[in-house]
């Protein structure tokens, strides 16, 4: 069930087309081909960031008035106050003209969209967060959740991977996770020729065939990465036993309102936008193969 | 229910008398072709004697192009990059000879607009500000309509306010909502019609056995749904399509649409335009991918969506009232109730063997 | 008719049994009246499917357009010079190729019936006969007749290339060819004053609603993303705004000059019968007059706007 964008109070016209104004407060970024940049969003209406609780998993539409909206995972966790933080990586019009951008600049956040990984399952449960490239951004958000919430999650395993060592995001927060005691976490790259690189080298369906625990009833799977590291990552969780409802998925599609409206993201029944993008692997099975 | 008694002559009269409270909307002849939907301007009647419109009255309700917020680019302007909503007009309006199928289409379409989580404020506010004043069919509007097997038909009353059958010399107005006596009454149409109901009942035996075409959803809900999506015989429906969009716009259950911003100068507009399923664009990623890059996929979509996906969805009935718009104004003929009844009856062993 | 008919089937049957084509392109028999729908088939049990009358508009060229497989296809005049084309712009390839050429009588014109009909009888079109120069339609309670010329889409009225100019099979005898085109339904809006024309081309594309009915049915239409739909940058609105409207079509017609066929399938995809001819026709007249070219008649020359020459008239730049 999404998290509605309703207003409180009755003083806003309850206008799910209508953004919330943000200003761009700080820009890094993120990977070497600088391909990928971390935004800081800071509500312009500090009442609007209460009206946009969310939960790590879902996502919101990015709008930049004249060039239109593009539909980004959410990186940054519920428990930091103040801010939120999107990872974009520059593809099209609008991806292009945001990372343009400076702060100062004013643009909208319209969310949040979706349904969130399901926390309410995953409580007090094992969490295998296994993530690929630069669909690491509601896995981080769910990461920073997780650990500012320790006590209601038993063992949280990590393992993220990307091309080379300049292609990860979140470089320092990867490496003080990897430092802690209360969090399993293996980074990998495919290959690197840095000889002071201490993490692991392989592909992320590799390093997950020697890393993840063996499935259980209270060990759920999240996975989020380009197709082709699913598509090799499946047959390693299922050998090790892992239920197809136990393993979690967040899809992505091409969106415009974001809010189950438009028809342009559905697979079958369901809108990617409203009824996902978070789905079990057992639910995409019943799903024609159209994402 | 209430049934009203009005004479012909004196139709006009009482739609003039209702022009001070609502805005007269309804069917225009332009020359011989097909009347189209639009508002009445004064001293302008709605067309009562017509078979249907060749395009559908959704636009009424949700226009090609519609402008949703307004913006400045002007970096010296105080609200500068923050979209301003634009007001929709909620006043009052009347819907005149609306067809039945037509306005049980807004019915299935409402379900995407207006639901428990979200509800789209232009679309609502604009269907809500409409009375529809329905207008049965005496007779199937064309050998391609098959309303009564869609969930529709002829003197269907579920999505109108008032339900008028012509008789002849006279409308009887079967009163279904409190909104539509009001219409009424803002005629000054009062009459108590004799026999109201009786009659009603017996021109609407008749009219349903003039619907000459039919279609078998009988199976669809319990059919797999992978396995119809797998169906060997998508290549054969696709083949001809052009994906030209006509199906999806003519259609009054179809409502996929885009966002575009468009600006000129300093100036801009945020604005939806009708979209569709058939066009290659529609579901492009950003990425390259195109989750529905082939004709062939997107012709199963249109047909999946209306036939299995909006069942599956519901649980009650196909996403299409049977109007035959799409028949009719198909370039290639592809027929929906073909494939329609290819659905229905599809079974996945008697297909492998074949 | 009925011989044309089973000239295709016979000549399909036998290209997919003994293994030339993997597929043939054709019409299959229609689920309304004055309508019939482009079909493959792949089996020679199959070919029975196959139909032909004066309800082919459609221009089968478009459905050739990339393919990987042999295909052949039952092609009218215009069809044939767009297939022509095809060649040409390298969308498929000769070898490929196996063109059932049909000699065409000109197809009827299946709104001009449909509105005779509603005007006399008040009625739908039930059914069309077409024999022997003569055309019956029953509509509703009547029957009405007319000599088929005056049925004619318009375009198969002015044609010059009702023999395929291109086929590797001939169903039907050759029929007589016009010589000249006058060109008068161009020339009457030539004659109008700017401010004329604005308005009949305003009016005209009044009813326009971008479904792209026309530039879809065009076999010459085969960009992988059409003008309209570029984003970076973007070329034109994709509202209802006249402006872009009009610019769709106008710069639809220039895409499609000098390739043209004048076969009549936008016109007849449009939705809302909006006579889109009148674009292309004028266009068709200046590369005839100006380079002497008709497109699609011969596969050993390149098209006018392609090629340059050194006394290619130029007194319209000044």
């Amino acid at each position: 069930m999404p998290v509605p964008l309703r207003r409180k109070g009755g003083e806003r016209v309850n206008n799910p087309y209508l953004p919330y104004p943000v200003r761009i407060d700080d820009i890094v970024v993120e990977t070497e081909d600088k391909n990928l940049k971390t935004f800081t969003f800071v509500f312009l209406d500090p009442a609007d960031e209460e009206r946009f609780a969310y939960r790590s998993g879902q996502f919101a539409e990015l709008s930049i008035p004249g060039k239109g909206e593009i539909p980004i995972g959410i990186a940054s966790s519920p428990t930091e106050k103040g801010f939120v933080k999107f990872t974009v990586n520059k593809v099209g019009l609008v991806s292009s003209y945001l990372h343009n951008m400076k702060p100062g600049d004013i643009m909208g956040i319209r969310g949040p969209l979706g349904n969130s990984y399901p926390w309410d399952i995953l409580k007090g449960k094992n969490v295998v967060i296994i993530g690929g490239g630069f669909a690491f951004t509601t896995l981080r958000s769910s990461i920073v959740y997780m650990l500012a919430n320790r006590k209601d999650f038993g063992k949280i395993t990590v393992i993220y991977g990307a091309r080379t060592p300049g292609m990860l995001l979140y470089r320092d927060e990867l490496m003080a996770w990897e430092q802690r005691d209360d969090i399993d976490m293996h980074i990998t790259v495919d290959g690197t020729n840095d000889p002071n690189w201490k993490y692991n080298i392989g592909f992320v369906p590799t390093i997950t065939e020697k890393k993840a625990p063996q499935a259980d009833d209270d060990t759920y799977a999240i996975i989020c990465g380009p197709p082709i590291m699913i598509k090799f990552t499946q047959p390693v969780l299922d050998k090790a036993g892992y239920a197809h409802d136990h393993i979690i998925m967040s899809l992505e599609n091409r969106m415009k309102c974001g809010i189950g409206m438009c028809g342009r993201c559905n697979v079958g029944k369901d809108f990617v936008c409203k009824d996902g993008p978070v789905f079990t692997l057992a639910q995409l099975n019943t799903m024609p193969k159209e994402y | 229910m209430k049934v009203i008694h009005i004479h012909k002559t004196e139709w006009q009269g009482g739609l003039d008398k209702a022009r001070s409270g609502y805005g007269l909307y309804g069917p225009v002849r332009q020359g011989q072709d097909d009347p189209v939907f639009r508002p009445l301007g004064p001293g302008e009647f709605p067309e009562m004697s017509f078979k249907n419109t060749k395009m559908s009255p959704k636009e009424l309700v949700h226009p090609q192009s519609e402008p949703l917020f307004r913006y400045t680019l002007d970096p010296q302007a105080p609200d500068h990059d923050i979209l301003k909503e634009v007001q929709k007009d909620a006043s009052p309006k009347a819907l005149l000879a609306v067809r039945p199928c037509d306005a049980d289409a807004f019915l299935l379409v409402r379900r995407n607009f207006d639901t428990p989580v979200y509800k789209d404020p232009y679309w609502v506010t604009a269907y809500e500000s409409f009375t529809k004043i329905g207008l049965a069919c005496n007779q199937a509007c064309s050998a391609t309509a098959f309303c009564t097997s869609a969930g529709s038909g002829p003197f269907s009353d579920a999505g109108v306010d008032v339900l008028l059958v012509d008789t002849g010399d006279a409308y009887l107005a079967k009163v279904i909502t409190e909104k539509g006596g009001q219409f009424l009454g803002a005629c000054g149409f009062s009459a108590p019609a004799a026999d109201g109901e009786a009659r009603i009942a017996s021109l609407r035996e008749k009219a349903e056995a003039t619907i000459a075409s039919f279609v078998h959803t009988d199976k669809l809900r319990e059919q797999a749904t992978i396995e119809l999506y797998d169906a060997p015989f998508w290549e054969d429906v696709s083949f001809a399509c052009i994906n030209c969009g006509t199906c999806t716009y003519s259609c009054p259950t179809c409502w996929c649409f885009d966002i575009q911003d468009e600006t000129r100068g300093k100036q801009g507009v945020r604005m939806r335009n009708w979209d569709s399923c058939m066009y290659p664009l529609f579901t492009l990623h950003g990425s390259g991918h195109n989750p529905r890059g082939t004709k062939l996929h997107r012709v199963r979509q249109r047909f999946m969506h209306k036939l299995k996906y909006y069942v599956d969805k519901y649980q009650d009935g196909i996403q299409c009232v049977g109007c035959g718009r799409c028949i009719r104004l198909c370039p290639v003929n592809i027929d929906i109730r073909n494939v329609c009844n290819m659905m229905n009856g599809y079974t996945a062993c008697a297909c492998a063997a074949s | 008719m009925s011989a044309k008919i089973e000239a295709i089937r016979q000549i399909a049957r036998r290209l997919l049994s003994e293994g030339k084509v993997d597929m043939v392109i054709g019409f299959r028999r229609g689920t309304l009246p004055m309508m019939n729908e482009p079909c493959f088939i792949r089996k020679a049990e199959e070919a029975d499917r196959l139909v032909w009358d004066s309800h082919c508009g459609i221009n089968l060229a478009n459905y050739v357009t990339d393919r990987k497989e042999r295909v052949a296809v039952v092609a009218k005049g215009c069809d044939s010079r767009n297939l022509v084309n095809h060649i040409i712009e390298n969308k498929i390839k000769r070898e490929k190729l196996v063109v059932i050429g049909v000699c065409c009588d000109g197809m009827l014109d299946k709104r001009l019936i449909a509105s005779r009909s509603r005007e006399e009888a008040g009625a739908e079109v039930d059914a069309v006969e077409d024999a022997n120069g003569q055309v019956t339609v029953k509509a509703g309670a009547l029957i009405w007749q007319a000599p088929r010329e005056e049925l004619l889409q318009d375009n198969c009225k002015r044609c010059r290339h009702r023999n395929p100019v291109l086929c590797d099979e001939l169903v039907g005898e050759p029929v007589a060819e016009k010589t000249e085109d006058d060109y008068e339904d161009v020339k009457r809006i030539e004659a109008m004053s700017s401010d004329d024309k604005w308005a009949h081309f305003e009016e005209m594309l009044s009813t326009c609603i971008r479904c792209y009915a026309c530039r879809n049915a065009c076999p010459l239409c085969y960009c992988p993303t059409c003008f309209v739909d570029e984003s970076r940058p973007q070329w034109v609105g994709k509202s209802q705004d006249p402006i872009d409207i009009r610019t769709f079509h106008f710069l639809r017609a220039y895409h499609c000059a000098g390739r043209c066929t004048d076969c009549g399938s936008c016109e007849r995809a449009c939705p809302v019968g909006i006579p889109v001819r009148q674009f292309t026709r004028k266009l068709n007249k200046d590369c005839e007059e100006l380079y002497g070219w008709q497109a699609g008649l011969s596969l050993d020359q390149r098209p006018a706007l392609d090629t340059y020459s050194p006394n290619d008239p130029n007194d319209f730049i000044r």
